[in-house]
């Protein structure tokens, strides 16, 4: 079994503590050496994630938490963000998902739906459980050459 | 973690200059901010991001929002001085292509 650190965090699942996880998101991936570009996706994936939870608690009408888990493997951050709230249709979600494309007319435009898409762009891996509330799984990679390259800016940004 | 907003009017322009971060917790008065500004018939809304260091799609669904509001009302939605990360985030959507976003693009801090 590969050995790795494990962080867990549990907020209530209010918007009000989405920028408490991001910012912890942020600190983990600097101590591992992301660059500022990840952690920047990182960042964005991961307040994502947490929209859809707190969204998805306040629709239920639930005072519910959001347990976050981080991974942190020699190679990789895996995050792993439930909600414990009742279970929503993945794939009646995932319907609609994706860049604009033959701009369409402006009254059609969809105002959300751009989160699960935006999620599966700025990470490597994406992986959604929905058996007993929602679980999503993502990781991401380090990699080594990046992180030297960038090596200035990386202090900088927590 | 929040956000800040000054609206400067100057005749048929409204300037909404915004400072900090847009996410879910700040969407709500953002739009509450912006949708009044657009719902005024034959103005220019330019939103200033320079100071903006962090936006997520809940930025993006209230701009969406703004726009087809300035739409119905005969007004125009401008964004500018994007920073590189929130101006990535209309690319990967294909969103630039759609609302107007000046051309000068700052870098990110």
């Amino acid at each position: 079994m590969e050995s790795f650190d494990f962080i867990e965090l549990k907020v209530p699942a209010k918007a009000d503590y989405i920028g408490v996880v991001r910012l912890t998101v942020s600190g983990i991936a600097n101590r591992m050496g992301f660059s500022y570009e990840d952690m920047e996706d990182l960042k964005v994936a991961i307040s994502e994630a947490m929209s859809n939870a707190t969204e998805h608690a306040y629709k239920q009408g639930e005072e519910g938490e959001v347990a976050v888990g981080f991974g942190v493997y020699p190679d990789r951050l895996e995050v792993m963000i439930a909600d414990h709230g009742a279970s929503f249709d993945v794939e009646e979600v995932k319907k609609g998902l994706g860049p604009y494309q033959n701009t369409p007319s402006i009254v059609e435009l969809r105002e959300g739906g751009f989160g699960l898409f935006l999620i599966e762009a700025l990470m490597d891996k994406v992986e959604i459980k929905n058996d007993y509330g929602v679980i999503v799984l993502m990781t991401k990679y380090l990699r080594e050459n990046e992180v030297d390259m960038n090596d200035d800016q990386i202090s900088t940004t927590q | 973690m929040n956000l800040s907003m000054e609206v400067h009017d100057k005749d048929d322009v409204l300037e909404l200059a915004l400072i900090g971060e847009i996410d879910a917790y700040t969407a709500p008065s953002l739009k509450e901010t912006i949708l009044p500004l657009t719902e005024q018939a034959n103005k220019t809304v330019v939103v200033d991001l320079e100071q903006v260091n962090y936006m997520d799609s809940t930025g993006l669904g209230v701009f969406i929002g703004a726009l087809k509001s300035a739409n119905e009302h005969q007004s125009e939605l401008r964004l500018t001085s994007l920073q590189d990360r929130v101006r990535r985030l209309f690319d990967i959507t294909g969103l630039d292509s759609i609302i107007t976003i000046d051309s000068t693009v700052r870098g990110g801090d």
